[in-house]
């Protein structure tokens, strides 16, 4: 039963094929027995899950149920879950245990969703590849080698292992779709101000935006449909009625017309990369869109504009983590300052502290505006690239990343080169757009490409529309990670 | 807060070990002196990449806050939840009587 789709579990669960229960126990048994290779989770909440799944098959019994009612999930480790420990990836946070729910933890339990635990990710969400993890990295099912991305890594990698149906992730600079480009899955970040933040452990404040990590497209707007909410305790929340993300998925996408940057297919850009994605545009060609040269001129700003703005916001965000009121502290402090000070030494890793440093330089008086507000005039720059190719367009259609997985360790000790990892998915950040990764076919080396579809804002329904099309005449989707060692009895028990 | 330099150009000017520890006393963060080399660097090339938007022409724009423009949401201020400091409080290091601990600051 695990290689179905939240849609097909939907059937069975309603069909009294198993349930809930015998589901999530089914899940619960997966993730004892194949988790050690891949380090996906962090918590794995069991007797909660199947407390959840009765409660689940219960209303599932009287009829009624909404879609996600008794389907397995879990959540990455930024979301706060009342009750159980919420690490985001960091020693800092390593004993912290939320007397509150997120919103989207609380959406998604109203909607009888069952949270088998909390997934391994970057620490912070500051990464792309989920090696800075307190935790220990997290593996790519497909090549245990290689990253699963990041920063939403485990998310994305126990989707791809079958440890989840579909998760939730957090995207501040691509952390959602780059590890569902790396694991062969569907990624969706929404647009700013779509999904509540409240809950949500803040990075960077005017970038971070959750969203799913699925199978299908047609499974990510059913987690969009519970995620997705107005919500007063989050103050950069739109209040802008919601779609019904289902109800459009199978819209006809005749005429449709896909822009495509002539700056997302330039130097740097791995040839398979390059090969899957064209070919993913032809077959659009084929169900009748049609495709539109753009040019998205400040592209390259980027990448620069990013790496001041979220360490900026990241700086004043971590501020909070001083070891006084909750997270770790320091042992025998002399004083106040040297409780502070090595708290936060020994609380937080490397990346974190660098980005934490920059941002401190960059917010610095004397060097805020050539930082700081330069970053912000760039960053209007670049949304009004995206602004003016929208009233040609549609849709915009490129790669995720320049190349699949990369090995471990191949890319941790030299921070900037990770950053260039993030050269596409930042500025759909910067702009605060829509943005979702499919799958799009398999590289020589047999690991996951993605391509990603850009939209405008809240156009959340068109990308879902678009790219669940495309998993109609395509299957690239189905196809699943090799995995080893599972018992017989996994195997068997389809 | 003076830095050893004060030009932009970090390619040429790049910062140095005082200016580190400038910062990270600013952002509370004891830095060991046998990873000042590293961090150094490190901060060092960050900078050096994020120096490419002073090739950016931005004169007469405006910076941008906010992807959407907007501005703050504002609700009602209205009691909505009743008193949780002992549940808040059960994550702290160290607490007395409803209060947080920390060393002494008043002599």
């Amino acid at each position: 039963m695990h290689h179905y789709t939240i849609a097909e579990l939907m059937k069975s669960l309603r069909n009294k094929e198993f349930s809930s229960v015998e589901l999530t126990q089914h899940y619960l048994e997966r993730i004892k027995q194949l988790d050690s290779q891949f380090n996906s989770y962090i918590t794995v909440s069991s007797e909660q899950a199947l407390l959840s799944a009765q409660q689940a098959d219960q209303a599932l019994a009287k009829g009624n149920a909404s879609d996600l009612c008794g389907i397995p999930i879990a959540h990455k480790d930024l979301f706060c879950t009342q009750g159980t420990l919420t690490s985001c990836g960091s020693k800092m946070l390593s004993n912290f245990v939320p007397p509150y729910n997120a919103t989207i933890v609380e959406n998604l339990a109203n909607a009888g969703a069952v949270s088998l635990g909390k997934t391994n990710m970057d620490e912070f969400a500051m990464g792309s590849s989920n090696e800075s993890s307190f935790y220990g990295a997290s593996k790519n099912p497909w090549n245990i080698d290689c990253v699963p991305g990041g920063s939403s890594g485990g998310s994305a990698a126990a989707v791809a292992a079958q440890l989840a149906v579909a998760t939730t992730g957090s995207d501040t600079g691509g952390s959602i779709r780059q590890p569902a480009s790396f694991c062969g899955l569907t990624g969706l970040k929404p647009t700013y101000g779509r999904v509540s933040r409240w809950g949500m452990v803040a990075y960077a404040s005017s970038l971070d935006q959750a969203g799913p990590i699925a199978r299908t497209a047609e499974d990510a707007a059913i987690m969009l449909n519970a995620m997705a909410s107005f919500d007063d305790k989050d103050s950069t929340s739109v209040d802008i009625e919601k779609s019904d993300y289902k109800a459009s998925l199978n819209d006809s996408i005749k005429g449709l017309r896909i822009g495509v940057p002539e700056e997302y297919f330039q130097d740097g850009l791995d040839n398979d990369v390059a090969t899957l994605v064209n070919a993913a545009l032809a077959e659009y060609e084929k169900m009748g869109a049609t495709l539109h040269p753009i040019s998205l001129p400040h592209t390259h700003l980027a990448i620069p504009a990013y790496y001041v703005i979220a360490p900026a916001e990241a700086s004043a965000n971590l501020s909070r983590f001083d070891g006084v009121r909750y997270g770790h502290r320091c042992d025998d402090p002399k004083d106040l300052m040297d409780l502070y000070k090595r708290s936060r030494e020994e609380g937080f890793g490397d990346e974190v502290k660098r980005r934490i440093l920059v941002g401190a330089y960059a917010l610095s008086a004397g060097y805020y505006d050539a930082y700081y507000r330069k970053a912000q005039q760039v960053r209007r720059l670049i949304k009004q690239d995206f602004v003016d190719a929208f009233t040609q367009v549609d849709v915009i259609a490129g790669p995720v990343v320049p190349n699949p997985a990369f090995g471990i360790g191949e890319k941790s000790t030299n921070p900037v080169s990770m950053y260039l990892e993030d050269i596409y998915t930042l500025p759909t950040n910067l702009a605060g757009l829509c943005g979702i990764s499919l799958p799009c076919g398999l590289s020589s080396d047999n690991k996951p490409v993605g391509l990603q579809l850009t939209g405008n804002y809240f156009a959340e329904a068109k990308l879902l529309n678009v790219a669940h099309q495309f998993q109609q005449h395509t299957d690239h989707h189905k196809k699943t990670a090799p995995i080893s060692n599972a018992s017989n009895k996994l195997n068997s028990n389809q | 807060m003076a830095f050893a330099q004060n030009q932009f150009n970090l390619v040429e000017n790049p910062v140095k070990h005082d200016d580190i520890n400038a910062l990270a006393h600013l952002a509370r963060i004891n830095i060991n002196d046998d990873l000042l080399d590293n961090v150094t660097d490190n901060i060092n090339s960050i900078l050096s990449l994020v120096d490419q938007l002073q090739q950016a022409s931005t004169d007469d724009v405006e910076p941008m806050y906010h992807p959407l423009d907007a501005t703050q949401q504002l609700r009602a201020d209205e009691v909505t939840e009743t008193d949780n400091r002992q549940a808040l409080q059960a994550n702290a290091p160290a607490t007395e009587a409803g209060l947080f601990l920390v060393p002494q600051v008043i002599e």
